[in-house]
Parts: C-alpha cells; structure tokens; sequence
C-alpha cells in the first residue's frame, strides 16, 4: 500500500465513529496493540523533546526501505505514533521525504499535531521526514 | 457556598465562560496559569485603543497627556495593592518573570561577587532559578536549595542552616504554582535580613489570592503578573525598596530611561523609568487598573474564602477517584489541585478532560526539580478562581471517572 492509501484507510476507519469517546477509544487500543520499542533503543539520541510525554522513534534501512519503531510513556500519543509509523514505515527514503500527512486533520486530531509544547508528535513527523531526507542523501551519495 | 459573593453574577462578567468547547460549556480549570478577563478590563483595553490611544510622558498633545496620566494612574494603583511607600518603587515589566531577571542581572551583577551564596528553594518554577543559576554562573557564586518535605511545605529548619554571614541574597516563591503551597515569607524574610541577605518574593501565584503589604512583609523585592489577576498578558511589576532600586544600575538602554544622552556619555534618568527602557505596554497597564478595581470590589478576602471552599470540595469530592493522589498537601494553600493517577499519564488526563469542555494543566508546570522530589514525571493540576462553581468541580469528578474506565 502507498503511504496514501494507508491514509486513506485510516480516514475510512474514522468515519465509523459519530462521537469523541469511540474515535479515543479505538486510538487508546491502538496504543494499547502498539509493540514496545525495545529498551536498548529508548535512548537520549531516539528521544522526540516535547514537554509533557516523552516520545521515542528509532529508524533503520532494510532491503532500500525505511522502517520506523517508536514509543511513548502516553497512550494517547501511543496510539497516535502508531498510526505515523503505520503510514510512514516501509518506504522509500524518498517516499517519506516528500510525503504529505493529511489524515490527522481529516480525521479531526490536527490539535495534535499543533505547534505546542504539549506532545512531541508535529517533532516527530518532522524527524521522521528528516530521516527520510537524510537516507535519501546517503543512497545519492553512494 | 459564600454568602458575600454572588457567582452567578461574577461569572457574567466574564464573556469567555459562554465559550463551548467540544460541543461542551468551558469548564477553565487552569486559572494558575492565567486567569480569564472580566468585561471591564475587556473594555478598558479596546477603550484605550479607541480613544487615548499615545505614546506617553514625551507627547504635549492631549491624547498624550490622557495617555500618561491613565498610564501613571495604573502606577498608583499597583502601589495600593503592594501598599509601597512610594509610587516610583512600582516598575513596570513584562511579567514575573522579567522582574525576577532585572534583579538578577542589575542588583545580581553589581552587588553580588564570588564565593557568595543565593538560596532559593526546592518548589521554584523555572523562572526563579535560571536567572539565578545564570548570575552564578558568571560571577562565580553558590546556589543553595531549600528542602521540603512529602506534603509539600519549606524546611525552615534547614533554611536556617543554609543561612550564613555569605547568603547574599534569598529568592523564594510566595506561593508554589505547582502545588498552591503558602510559604511563610515573612519569617524567610527576617531571618534572610538577620544575616545581611537580601530577599526577593515571586509572587506570580499569592497576587490573586492574598493580601500584600510589602511594607509588613519588609522584602525588598517582588515580581508579580498581572494576567494572573484578572488582568492583561504580557505585563507585570517589580516592586523594589527605593534606596535599592536608586542604587542599581539600568537593566535595558534605550528611550524613557535617559537623562541626557552623548556620544561621550549618558546620564540615567530617576526612578522608576530607569528601568522603562522603550516605549511601555502602554495599553495593558492602563487596563490593568481596572483588573485591580475588580478584585477590590469583590474584596480580596472574600475571594480567598470562596475558593478555599472550592478546594475543600474538591479535595473531598476527588478522594472517590481510586489511585488518585494529590500532590501537594500543605496545611497552608490555595485553591491548587494538583494530582496525579496511578498507571494513567497526565497528559492522556488531559487530553481525555479537554474532550469533555475542561481545561486543567498538565505536566511539570515549568518546576521539573519539584516533580524530581516527587519521583514524578508531571501532574494534573486544577486550580480554581472566583467564578467557579461546585458544579463544575461535578463535572470534574465525573470526567476523571470517564478517563479512568477509558484508560481502564
């Protein structure tokens, strides 16, 4: 699947839900279902700064294609990660460098991904791009 | 519930609580972080801007009089409130935060030299510890912490034993934004002067719900915001003992703090505009009288007793919340809840409150050395002004269940 249509399936997912304690639920289970990041990743280096929940994302190339894994000590933004690591994970470089992530707004959890200090999300998009960039780079450069 | 204040009266003089948000009416539970504006002072502002609107004390015209006698008027206000001796001993800053820093870097760097030790405490918010850490850093002095214990309270005890012949200067919070502790400042204050120390109080928190009388208390500086009592952001005071003040150096260069200005040198004009550098908020003080004059009119007693009441309930009324613990349990407090939920992260409270209209903080509340005490990671803290009601403390109570059998 292209990192649109995971999108796209995960906008569709939504639509299931008519009000905010379902549509929290099902992203609390998604948060709950997550894998844990493993300790020997969760290092200083891995660590996304936000101010209230600490959020970990480690990345990795296999077979031409960049992987994510990551972790946070919220569930909510548990859940949230996971979904970005749903969409993102297992492209190409150049892929995830010029993707564009709509689903969070269509799907009415923008707040999330404001530029506040509140959660560590809008910074880990923004590395997990990075990565993508900086891998892209790497393979021109090969 | 209070009998000297009608609430339901209050809170119509407070537009923003009609607000909905996610489909429910605004439940504000972060007032510690700011509180919201009555009509008045909404008013004050937009009628500065529609009629006086001038720059001050340089302009001969008459909005530029109206302007500035408005703007000097605020002056006389404030020292009302603090019950200053004198009207140049009010400074106008931009918050809490900058009065902390003009002490630190003007007083801090001309009187303070190396060796000598600053005590500050356990529960500061970050804003009364890097100025400092910072001034130490350069001249080479010693920051001392004091202690507290598990409900939250100062160890006067062993403040007494950091004191010495080289504590140069005490710099303390009046009241904890994270836990609502009431600290003793007075004792802080005399002890700090039996050994030569000057004190400065970050009064942030204690404006809106204590009387100040910085004469009784004898500090010899205290930084405040407005916006934290019903007033505008983005302005606060320093009030300072005028032969310290007189014997500082300016903090800022530029316009209103001169006297008379060469290329070979410049004089410094008196006080207080030697430390109103620029052209001031202008807008945001002449409001803020009005912010003054409301507190005033409900009577700041009055409002201290209301909100105790809110916290009494509340107290009692989250004790149903199983796992639920409250941080900061000091005998002497204000209307702070600050708690945290065994195995539910803060933020996952906060996020799940505000789907259901309520706004409380959460996270280390800029005070992460005090949550370091707490071996905690940050809280969820509720603090309550003069229009909440029971029954929004209700809906509290009913939306931490919802989190709960969520998080579950």
């Amino acid at each position: 699947m292209t990192i649109n249509e995971t999108q796209d399936e995960l906008i569709s997912d939504f639509e299931l839900f008519d009000d905010w304690e379902s549509k929290y639920e099902f992203i609390i289970d998604l948060g709950k279902q997550f894998p844990p990041l493993e300790e020997q990743y969760k290092t200083e280096d891995n660590i996304i700064k936000g101010c209230q929940s600490r959020v970990w994302l480690n990345a990795y190339m296999d077979g031409g294609l960049l992987k994510f894994e990551a972790d946070s000590d919220a569930i909510i933004v548990r859940g949230l990660v996971s979904m970005l690591v749903k969409v993102l994970s297992g492209h190409t470089p150049e892929e995830i460098a010029k993707s564009e992530v709509y689903f969070m707004e269509k799907v009415g959890l923008h707040q999330h991904l404001a530029q506040t200090r509140s959660n560590g999300l809008a910074a880990m998009l923004k590395q997990m791009k990075a990565y993508g960039f900086a891998y892209q780079a790497k393979s021109v450069n090969a | 519930m209070s009998q000297n204040l009608n609430i339901a009266s209050i809170r119509n003089d407070f537009p923003i609580l009609n607000e909905v948000v996610n489909g429910k009416q605004l439940v504000y539970f972060d007032n510690a972080a700011t509180t919201q504006k009555p009509r008045l002072v909404l008013d004050a502002l937009a009628g500065y801007y529609e009629h006086y609107n001038a720059n001050i004390h340089r302009g001969i015209h008459h909005l530029a009089e109206k302007a500035t006698s408005a703007f000097e008027q605020s002056r006389k206000r404030l020292q009302a409130f603090l019950n200053a001796a004198h009207s140049e001993e009010i400074i106008f800053t931009y918050g809490t935060t900058d009065g902390i820093n003009l002490v630190a870097s003007s007083y801090g760097r001309k009187f303070l030299k190396e060796g000598d030790e600053v005590i500050i405490s356990t529960m500061e918010h970050h804003s009364n510890i890097v100025p400092w850490q910072m001034l130490c850093e350069e001249k080479g002095c010693i920051l001392k912490v004091i202690p507290i214990n598990d409900e939250g309270e100062l160890l006067m005890d062993e403040y007494e034993k950091l004191l010495s012949e080289k504590t140069k200067f005490v710099s303390v919070v009046h009241v904890s934004n994270a836990l609502g502790t009431i600290n003793p400042i007075k004792e802080i204050i005399a002890k700090a002067h039996a050994v030569g120390a000057k004190v400065l109080i970050d009064g942030a928190q204690a404006s809106s719900h204590i009387e100040i009388d910085v004469q009784d208390l004898d500090c010899d500086f205290y930084s405040l915001s407005l916006h934290k009592i019903y007033g505008p952001t983005g302005m606060g005071i320093l009030y300072g003992k005028r032969d310290l003040l007189n014997a500082m150096p300016p903090y800022r260069g530029g316009g209103e703090m001169i006297k008379e200005v060469t290329f070979a040198k410049t004089t410094y004009n008196e006080l207080p505009y030697k430390f109103e550098a620029g052209t001031p908020n202008i807008a945001d003080v002449v409001a803020a009288k009005f912010a003054l004059d409301y507190v005033d009119a409900l009577g700041k007693p009055n409002i201290a007793a209301y909100e105790n009441e809110l916290l009494a309930y509340a107290t009692e009324a989250v004790k149903e919340i199983e796992g639920l613990r409250i941080i900061g349990q000091a005998k002497e407090k204000v209307s702070v809840l600050s708690f945290v939920i065994d195995g539910i992260h803060h933020q996952d409270i906060g996020v799940l409150l505000d789907q259901q209209g309520i706004a409380v903080r959460t996270g280390h509340h800029c005070t992460q050395p005090l949550m370091n005490r707490f071996n905690i990671t940050g809280t969820s803290r509720a603090s309550f002004a003069v229009y909440n009601t029971t029954e929004e403390i209700d809906k509290l109570v009913q939306g931490l269940h919802k989190v709960k059998r969520m998080l579950g």
